[in-house]
């Protein structure tokens, strides 16, 4: 805010020096001529009388009210100047503007502040209060009365700043906005980052190389504001409040970046302005607060959902998954379903050769060589049985030999007794009548041929 | 599980936003981890398969990971020009 100022003093500081510069050439330029052409001096001389015979001009009062206020209002100084002093005379009618006299040891000075301007004022006026009055000089052409339009009245220094902030610290912690249960988490994987910062500060470029280095996957939605000036509050909460409007094609973003650069207290004030740190408790998306160094500490550090020391610090704690993390997610992946899916391999494995043996369990295999030893059993108990048969046949074949060997017609012969048959038709003869021409002879070893005489 | 991968195995994979497939990719591995041998093999094989391709989707999209800035502008976003410094 100061600095601004200071920094537009400086600028015309400069235009002025350059104006002075330019009317000391002309005043050279003019000993130079005359230096040359004496006469001129002359009609220079007479250029002041010509015009004014009587020597003063003629003026209404209004007429000369309006010249000077002409004057003051075309001084480029008196339209743009901190005043201190203090305040007296202090008066507040119904009208909402407000009337003071803002006075030091040995002047006064006759003070306006219009109602629109005492309105946004952030400080309680009081008579005997020390101040810092920015404003304008004026005529109140009525009264003839120069006096300076305020916009815009501070305490006086750094003191006075501390104290205002520790009164709204105060105000606003009382009012639970920083409250730590009101602190959200801030998500580990952003997918939208939201920024609030200068679009030109080093403080941006700083969190976007980070965010750069550390998540390039993430999307950031830079909502510019200047972060110092007294235009400075009002966009801040505008940019803030802008990125938590939802639209059908944008996505709220996961978190909000607000950052400042380092500077002075004066620099860094705009953070510690009430309507400021009631827009970051107010945002419905979770808030970093990142502003100035290690340690300046605003009071939107206090209502944020989290502080960062640095605007960089901001960047690193809104990525706490980083690519490297995301690598090694990616890795672990792949790891773990190529060693699932050869588990799932070899489970199936297992399992198809347990079926296979219980296939083996159940095959016809089994039940052929079974069936084929009680093939080979029944067989050798056939053949054994077999063969039982074939002895006991054999034994009672020999008895019954034996029994046909006594009963056998023929072994009388041995005894001397003969079998005589006929030769033609070989029935045995036994009697005459039966006797043939040819016979044979049957004895125990053999036979022989007769002839009937 | 096997279902719903199932389901969005009908996206292309180069169509896949990292966290797409990262989601996928995640779904896939516990279900392999989780029910084998209830798959059938195929299926199983299937899932493999696509998670390789899932894997592989996201190391190209991280390699490839170009920050986006935009701005708000008004009520409209615009892309954000950088200063090359």
């Amino acid at each position: 805010m100061a600095l601004s100022v200071k920094e537009e003093r400086g600028k015309r500081k400069e235009e002025r020096g350059k104006k002075e510069d330019e009317r000391r050439k002309t005043k050279e330029l003019q000993k130079q001529l005359l230096t040359y052409f004496p006469k001129l001096s002359i009609l220079l001389s007479m250029q002041s009388t010509l015009f004014h015979p009587q020597g003063a001009q003629q003026w209404t009062v209004s007429k000369l009210t309006f010249y000077i206020r002409k004057l003051l209002e075309e001084n480029e100084i008196l339209q743009d100047v901190w005043v201190q002093g203090e305040i007296s005379n202090l008066s507040r009618p119904a009208s909402g503007h407000v009337y003071f006299t803002l006075k030091d040891a040995s002047a006064a000075l006759k003070c306006v502040m219009w109602k629109t301007s005492a309105a946004r004022l952030g400080i309680a006026l009081q008579d005997g209060m020390a101040v810092e009055v920015h404003g304008r000089i004026g005529i109140y052409e009525v009264s003839g009365q120069y006096q300076l339009y305020a916009d815009q009245i501070r305490p006086v220094g750094e003191g006075a700043l501390y104290q205002e902030f520790m009164r709204l610290k105060a105000m606003l912690e009382a009012e639970g906005l920083f409250a730590p249960e009101r602190k959200r988490p801030i998500p580990m994987f952003p997918q939208k980052i939201g920024i609030v910062t200068s679009a030109t500060g080093a403080a941006l470029r700083d969190m976007l190389n980070t965010l750069r280095r550390r998540l390039p996957l993430v999307q950031v939605l830079l909502a510019p504001a200047p972060v110092q000036g007294t235009e400075a509050p009002p966009a801040l909460v505008k940019a803030i409040q802008s990125l938590n409007q939802q639209s059908p094609n944008q996505q709220l973003p996961d978190v909000i970046l607000l950052a400042r650069g380092g500077g002075s207290i004066e620099d860094l004030w705009a953070f510690n302005d009430e309507r400021v740190v009631r827009a970051v408790a107010a945002s419905g998306v979770p808030v970093i607060c990142g502003v100035g160094h290690e340690t300046d500490f605003t009071l939107c550090d206090f209502a944020a959902d989290l502080r960062a020391p640095t605007p960089t610090a901001a960047a690193e704690l809104a990525t706490q998954i980083t690519m490297l993390d995301l690598r090694a997610a990616v890795q672990n992946y792949k790891t773990r379903i190529l060693s699932a899916t050869l588990q799932i391999l070899a489970e199936q494995k297992a399992s198809l050769a347990s079926l296979v043996s219980e296939l083996r369990y159940v095959s016809p295999d089994r039940r052929i060589q079974s069936e084929r030893q009680r093939v080979d059993e029944l067989a050798r108990r056939a053949h054994s049985s077999l063969f039982h048969h074939i002895q006991l046949q054999s034994a009672h074949i020999k008895g019954m030999e034996r029994r046909l060997e006594a009963l056998n017609p023929l072994a009388v012969l041995t005894r001397g007794y003969a079998v005589l048959t006929r030769k033609d038709d070989g029935r045995v003869i036994s009697r005459v009548a039966q006797a043939s021409a040819e016979m044979k002879v049957r004895v125990s070893d053999g036979e022989f041929e007769v002839r009937k005489k | 599980m096997a279902k719903s991968s199932s389901k969005k195995a009908e996206k292309a994979i180069e169509e896949l936003t990292y966290e797409e497939a990262l989601a996928e990719l995640e779904e896939i591995v516990s279900a392999l981890e989780g029910d084998t041998a209830q798959n059938p093999l195929e299926e199983a094989i299937k899932l493999f398969e696509r998670g390789q391709a899932l894997a592989a989707r996201c190391g190209v999209l991280l390699e490839a990971a170009e920050l986006k800035v935009r701005q708000v502008a008004g009520d409209e976003i615009i892309p954000f020009e950088e200063d090359s410094e």
